[in-house]
Parts: C-alpha cells; structure tokens; sequence
C-alpha cells in the first residue's frame, strides 16, 4: 500500500457526500441527478478498490467490475427514460413530472 | 510497460514510494475539485467534462492500488461509454442551455452542505479514530490471470446474472424509446407506437 487505507476511505467518503450533496441540490433537474449518483457509485468502487489492495484479495476489483456492469445497465434505463420523460413534457425538471400526485 | 514500484513486492525505494504518495495526494486533490466543479456547474455538458476528468484521475490511483483491470475499465466504460451516453442525451434533448436548466438556488444548496459535512465530519472521526487497528498482512501484487480465475471459477452465477441484467436494461431501454406518441393517453388508438429506432424524436 503506498498510503494508508484511512486515507482512501477519507477521499472516497469525500466523493461520496458530494455526490450526496449534488443530488439533494439538483433535485429539479433528473440529468445532474444522475450525474451524481454517478459520482456516488464511483465513490463506492474506489473503496472496494482500497480494500482489495489492502488485504491483497482480488474480490474487491471483481465486485468494482460487477458496480461497472451494474451502473451501466443502470444508466441506459435510465436515460432512456429521461428521454420517454422529455418526450412528454418537453423539460427535465422533476417538479413538473407530478401527475400522480393526488 | 511501466508498472508502480509497490509491485515489486519487497525492496521498495524508498523515493519511488514518496513519489507515487505524492502522486496520489495530487490526484485526490483532482479528484475532488473535479467533483466539486462539477456538481456546481450550471451547464450540463460543462459539469459531465469536469466528472470525466475526476474520472480519469480516480482512474489513476486504481493504477496506483494495484488494479490495473479497474482502472482501464474505468477509463473505458466510464469515461468513454457512460459519460458519452450522457452527452449524447443531453446534445439529442437540446439541453445545453444553462438558461433551461434549473440551477438551484444557493438555499437548496444549504441544507445539503450541512448534511454532507456532518456525514464527512463523523466518518472521519470514525476513520481516525481507528486509526492504526486495521493490521493487515503485506499485499502483494494481484496478477490479473488471478482476478480472472477468481471473477470466472468463483463469481460465475453473479456473471450469469450480470449479464442477464443487461440484456433486460438493454430491452427496456429499446421499450422505453420506442414509445413515439408524446402523450399516450391524449392520442387515439389508431396510431400505434411505430416509432422506428430509440432515437427519433416525435413530432
């Protein structure tokens, strides 16, 4: 290990809470919305990344894969419903997007 | 191929390991004001090139832990699959605009600061409070014939599942992008959804 795990943990925590912050921020808009759980996830990986160094184990890199294949899935459903939503409304403003609301 | 000096297990020198310290150190600090740019940027296709160039620097401390799998991953999905769809959603909605878009105003961004900050304070105590109680064996390096082994002999239903995943996400994106009509209660029946590809805009 060239620096020590906590060090890891106190940058990914970092990512993490600001992607936490930008997405309680953006809450009117769904593309920064995504942009942010994005940097959450990444965030994620790096501590999976960390420990996998840490313990010289090789499940941590394979479960950052797995994170990978998960948001990536993640992001195509997800914009392609931001497109549907745009499709409809002609905004990405979540505000707007209240029909079931009673 | 140039390869970190931590992967030479033992006998590290000792000015190499200050150096790739420091690199880390400048990456983080890249990282996180990428980060920071980026969430606080108005403009939609400004804030995803400040996050591909956090990218590229959490990229490169995965080279610099031992992963050199995840990080060329990372550069080539994140940062040239995902961030890309990104742009191109953005570029096909018409969305780069700073002036349709909806920045939040400096008191939406209060009560997140104020979250993130206790959350950030309270993991760092706990962080350095345990500080020195992680005792860990010295970590070699983790050669990726070994991680393929592992991902195949070991993981192979989470692979299986994986990729059933998105083969749904691929099918409901296809679902989702073939809807053409703008309202769909608003239109009758006698136009069905025949909207060729997912990328076509109705009318």
């Amino acid at each position: 290990m060239i620096v020590p795990l906590e060090h890891i943990l106190i940058l990914a925590a970092l990512l993490f809470f600001l992607g936490l912050g930008g997405l309680l921020a953006w809450r009117a808009n769904l593309i920064m919305m995504l942009v942010c759980i994005e940097v959450m996830l990444n965030a994620v990986m790096l501590v999976f990344v960390g420990g996998s160094a840490q313990w010289g184990n090789a499940d941590g890199q394979i479960f950052a894969i797995f994170i990978m294949a998960l948001t990536s899935s993640e992001v195509s459903l997800a914009l392609a419903m931001v497109v549907y939503l745009h499709r409809r409304k002609r905004t990405v403003n979540t505000d707007l997007f209240s029909e079931m609301k009673g | 191929m140039w390869v970190p000096s931590v992967w030479e297990a033992q006998g590290l020198p000792e000015q190499k390991a200050n150096m790739e310290q420091a690199i880390f150190y400048i990456l983080s600090a890249v990282a996180v004001i990428g980060t920071i740019l980026a969430i606080s940027e108005k403009h939609p296709v400004h804030a995803i090139l400040y996050l591909v160039t956090s990218l590229f620097a959490v990229a490169v401390i995965f080279y610099l832990l031992m992963a050199p799998l995840v990080a060329v991953f990372e550069v080539i999905l994140y940062a040239g699959a995902i961030m890309v769809l990104f742009l191109f959603v953005i570029m096909m909605l018409d969305l780069g605009h700073p002036e349709k878009g909806f920045s939040p105003h400096w008191r939406e961004w209060l009560p997140a600061l104020l979250l993130s900050l206790v959350s950030i304070a309270s993991l760092a105590v706990v962080i350095v409070s345990r500080h020195g109680q992680i005792i860990a064996p010295a970590a070699q390096s983790i050669p990726i014939r070994e991680v393929a082994r592992r991902l195949f002999q070991r993981h192979g239903v989470a692979v299986e599942l994986i990729s059933l995943q998105l083969l749904f996400a691929l099918v409901g994106a296809l679902y989702l992008g073939k809807q053409s009509s703008p309202a769909p209660g608003l239109q009758s029946p006698s136009h069905p959804g025949v909207g060729g590809g997912g990328e076509d805009k109705s009318p």
